[in-house]
């Protein structure tokens, strides 16, 4: 009997994840895209600005531009990790997952197309902050190259990370557990508004292990071309986290763990 | 005879450690309209659930147009259409994208899925809501929408579960038509209901399932065939006040104008009528006193339990 599986049809699904997850963003854009502008406005002009201007500079920049990297990053990343987290769970909160499972569509594409949604997000929302710190200051984007692959690559990784929350997430208050507790300390600590090289050796060494300091590094050298870690390391972290989420997810989706009985 | 699915010692136990299925075989036939019958918990819904890849079965096989689900997943699964018994599309979407996107999921192409989704959403009587988000549709347009949605990717096999339910008797009988035309074009159809009216009606087979266990399994005809008694009731158009003689036929009055009669196997409908000719009894109307499929499924389940 004839079927309809194969390369094609599974690209048209994951078209079709991938539409609805825009679709959705967008049109509560009030809550997705605007927030993290106004929030990113207020660090410009409270960190930047007005604290900012008494500081020394950092590396040869001034405060508002060092910490530019980090303000970008830290919101493609936790608009990433929000929009599959949230999405995916109301998708198997209201049941519509089961659209999903019943279809001949691989969990791969359902894994990709919620990532690939997530990682939209956390672009677009890095790309109005981006705009938003070209309104208070310079920043001279030196390796436009490093800048957008570890974009891509940390929206990628916190996407992921959204996913295996949202499928482990029993409750809403599951989905905002690990933002809340885990994510927002590491962000903070994690050489946004800071470089490492200021902390005594021990804590150096302890922010060192913070993945989101190598993360937010590695970008910095991308738009200013300073860094504190070493950038190749930083890809190689970036990539390694995003092999074994990727995997992790899958094995996750692919038993049906918080989806199926 | 081709096989539209095909179960064979399928058995699951939940984590909680209740056994829903106790390792049951099944086969539905091409082209089939076939009942799934049982009690609240009986495991229709596990079944079918497992049918569709909503439930991981604890062992067992299943078949779907001669896909082994074990080893062609993407194949069985692109030949099925499920209609599942709770609501499960998300209530802020538009009723045309909830179409677009489960066809998407098939990997039906876009500009397909728009014109099928106007066909069906056009033959469930929800085009004029297409616009709209879902959760503006009263119940029973919610559980149409979901019929479209199902037949979006043209199954082979459909399964239903439950879908009339809490469903008025208009609609109902419109689903029923519309599910006896989609038969008679090809369709194989499975349907789970706790209406054995709607059963008797619609299909042509029909398993009952009881704790896990598949207790019968056969042609609708030849299982009502089974049935030893049935008991009708009468319509006088004359109220009587004498209890008539209608040996060998056991009857009692429930009120003047309301005879009833128990028929049994062997005895025919021209013979009593000549006794109640006989004893000049003129009837108005006449009806089962239940559904012939209801009183045989009481029958069997209780049978079961001893």
């Amino acid at each position: 009997m004839k079927t309809r599986t194969g390369f094609y049809p599974n690209l048209i699904a994951l078209q079709t994840i991938l539409r609805r997850e825009i679709l959705r963003f967008m049109r509560i854009w009030s809550q997705t895209l605007l927030p993290p502008a106004i929030t990113m406005c207020l660090y410009f002009l409270i960190f930047g600005k007005f604290i900012g201007s008494q500081l020394s500079n950092i590396h040869g920049y001034t405060y508002i531009q060092y910490i530019v990297p980090g303000l970008v990053m830290m919101s493609a990343m936790t608009n990433a990790y929000a929009n599959t987290a949230s999405s995916f769970f109301l998708t198997k909160f209201n049941k519509s997952i089961e659209e999903m499972i019943v279809s001949p569509m691989p969990n791969v594409i359902t894994l990709l197309g919620f990532t690939f949604g997530g990682t939209l997000r956390g672009l677009i929302v890095g790309t109005i902050v981006l705009l938003i710190a070209f309104l208070f200051t310079h920043v001279p984007l030196e390796y436009p190259l490093v800048m957008v692959m570890m974009a891509v690559l940390a929206s990628i990784l916190f996407a992921l990370g959204g996913v295996i929350n949202a499928i482990y997430a029993k409750r809403f208050d599951d989905v905002s557990f690990i933002p809340t507790f885990v994510l927002t300390p590491l962000t903070y600590l994690g050489g946004v508004f800071y470089s490492v090289q200021q902390l005594p050796s021990f804590w150096r060494s302890i922010s060192l292990c913070n993945p989101i300091l190598v993360i937010v590094d590695t970008f910095r050298y991308g738009l200013l071309g300073i860094s504190d870690v070493n950038v190749y390391a930083g890809f190689g972290l970036v990539v390694g986290l995003v092999i074994v989420l990727f995997f992790w997810a899958w094995l996750l989706l692919s038993k049906g763990t918080g989806i199926k009985m | 005879m081709n096989l539209a699915l095909q179960v064979s010692q399928l058995k699951k136990i939940y984590p909680n450690g209740i056994t829903a299925l106790k390792g049951i075989d099944l086969e539905v036939a091409e082209g089939d309209f076939f009942a799934l019958l049982g009690k609240n918990g009986a495991g229709k819904s596990t079944t079918i659930g497992i049918i569709c890849s909503l439930i991981n079965k604890t062992s067992g096989k299943v078949r779907v147009f001669d896909y082994d689900m074990d080893v062609e997943l993407a194949k069985a699964k692109s030949l099925i259409g499920v209609v599942p018994q709770e609501i499960n599309f998300g209530l802020f979407e538009k009723v045309s994208h909830i179409l677009i996107n489960q066809a998407g999921y098939y990997g039906i192409p876009k500009h397909i899925a728009m014109q099928r989704a106007e066909i069906y959403l056009n033959e469930m009587g929800l085009w004029h809501m297409h616009n709209q988000p879902a959760f503006r549709l009263s119940g029973g347009m919610k559980r149409r929408l979901m019929i479209a949605r199902a037949l979006m990717n043209e199954p082979k096999l459909l399964i239903l579960d439950e879908p009339t339910a809490g469903v008025d008797i208009e609609l109902r009988h419109t689903l029923w038509k519309f599910l006896t035309q989609l038969n008679q074009q090809g369709t194989t159809i499975i349907l789970t209901t706790h209406y054995l009216e709607e059963a008797e009606h619609l299909c042509k087979n029909v398993a009952i399932i009881d704790h896990g266990e598949i207790i019968e399994h056969a042609n609708m005809k030849s299982l009502l065939n089974r049935l030893n008694v049935q008991t009708l009731i009468f319509d006088l158009n004359e109220p009587m006040t004498q209890p008539p003689a209608l040996n060998p036929y056991r009857h009692r009055f429930i009120d003047e104008t309301t005879l009833e009669i128990e028929l049994d196997r062997g005895q025919t409908m021209n013979d009593l009528f000549q006794v109640l000719s006989n004893n000049h009894i003129d009837v108005h109307s006449m009806r089962n006193k239940t559904n012939r499929l209801e009183e045989l499924f009481i029958h069997l389940v209780t049978k079961h339990k001893k």
